[in-house]
């Protein structure tokens, strides 16, 4: 039973068509109630959080999110400058950003969490690490934690 | 996954003895390998993270691999010490979680615009605690990539 109410998004920056492919069965696999909103790279997150962009939706905001995902590499904005530009703004930096990323450099794991970030987890090679990653994820963000989103 | 964070020692600052004794025993109960170090409130938490007062002896002890930090507590409560611990260019990246009876949202929010790296309100039962430390264990030892220690 999650802690969170299910229709709060889980916002996800992935750049690799087939690893967000793979991020949303590792979600429905663990029946993670709350959807999935992925963009493709840092511009699109920040668009998403301010509701600019693609994501203008005239008067309607868009829903924070309950956490976000944030892969490190991607073209426009990689994840190191959209996680500043999170954790630096009044407004979002409360939303707890987990770095999801192939990088495994202790450099880019000190800086991150340097930078703010809440966790930083190594992207699993394989579907089945990836699965667990999603249920751990789920145990602890949606049925452990208080998020300052409720 | 470095082993080097694996048996850095979890530190947690919480007053109530009571609550050190369960705490302590639900972390046996997952059989937590790290040792856990406790203080009883933010200012011996500081101490111990700034190698000063009871903590100044050499070698200095060794930073934690994360810190569990209660809110209300005696001389320096918990909101204060995370404030200076997420300013502290060479603490910020110590994970810290919030462990307290507070639910209020008031000090969730405060607490993650602070720089806290989660939040958890403390279970009434025993066995929530127990629940709580194998979700700990879990994410924070197994699944998640921990700052190296001696990264400066």
């Amino acid at each position: 039973m999650t802690k969170t109410q299910p229709s709060i998004p889980i916002l996800m920056a992935e750049d690799d068509d087939g690893d967000r492919f793979f991020a949303r069965k590792a979600a429905e696999k663990n029946a993670i109630p709350n959807p999935l909103v992925v963009v493709q790279n840092g511009e699109e997150l920040l668009d998403y959080l301010h509701g600019r962009g693609k994501f203008d939706q005239g008067r309607a905001s868009t829903a924070p999110p309950c956490f976000i995902l944030l892969d490190l590499n991607m073209p426009r904005m990689d994840g190191r400058e959209a996680l500043r530009l999170v954790k630096s703004d009044e407004r979002f930096k409360k939303i707890p950003v987990v770095i999801l990323t192939t990088s495994k450099a202790e450099e880019d794991i000190a800086n991150c969490y340097q930078m703010g970030a809440n966790s930083y987890i190594t992207k699993p090679v394989d579907f089945d690490g990836l699965v667990e990653v999603f249920r751990s994820l789920k145990a602890y963000w949606l049925e452990t934690v208080d998020l300052p989103i409720p | 996954m470095t082993d080097v964070t694996r048996l850095a020692p979890i530190l947690m600052a919480e007053d109530d003895k009571d609550d050190q004794l369960i705490t302590q025993k639900a972390l046996r109960e997952n059989r937590v390998a790290n040792p856990l170090v406790m203080v009883e409130d933010g200012e011996m938490l500081m101490e111990y993270l700034r190698h000063e007062g009871k903590f100044s002896g050499t070698p200095p002890a060794p930073l934690p691999c994360f810190i569990l930090l209660d809110l209300n507590m005696p001389r320096m409560d918990g909101r204060e010490a995370l404030k200076l611990i997420k300013a502290d260019e060479k603490l910020k990246k110590i994970p810290v979680v919030i462990l307290t009876t507070s639910k209020a949202e008031e000090d969730i929010i405060r607490s993650y615009n602070t720089g806290a790296n989660s939040y958890i309100t403390k279970p009434v039962t025993f066995e929530g605690l127990v629940n709580v430390i194998r979700s700990l264990k879990t994410y924070w030892l197994e699944i998640v990539d921990l700052p190296a220690k001696n990264l400066d």
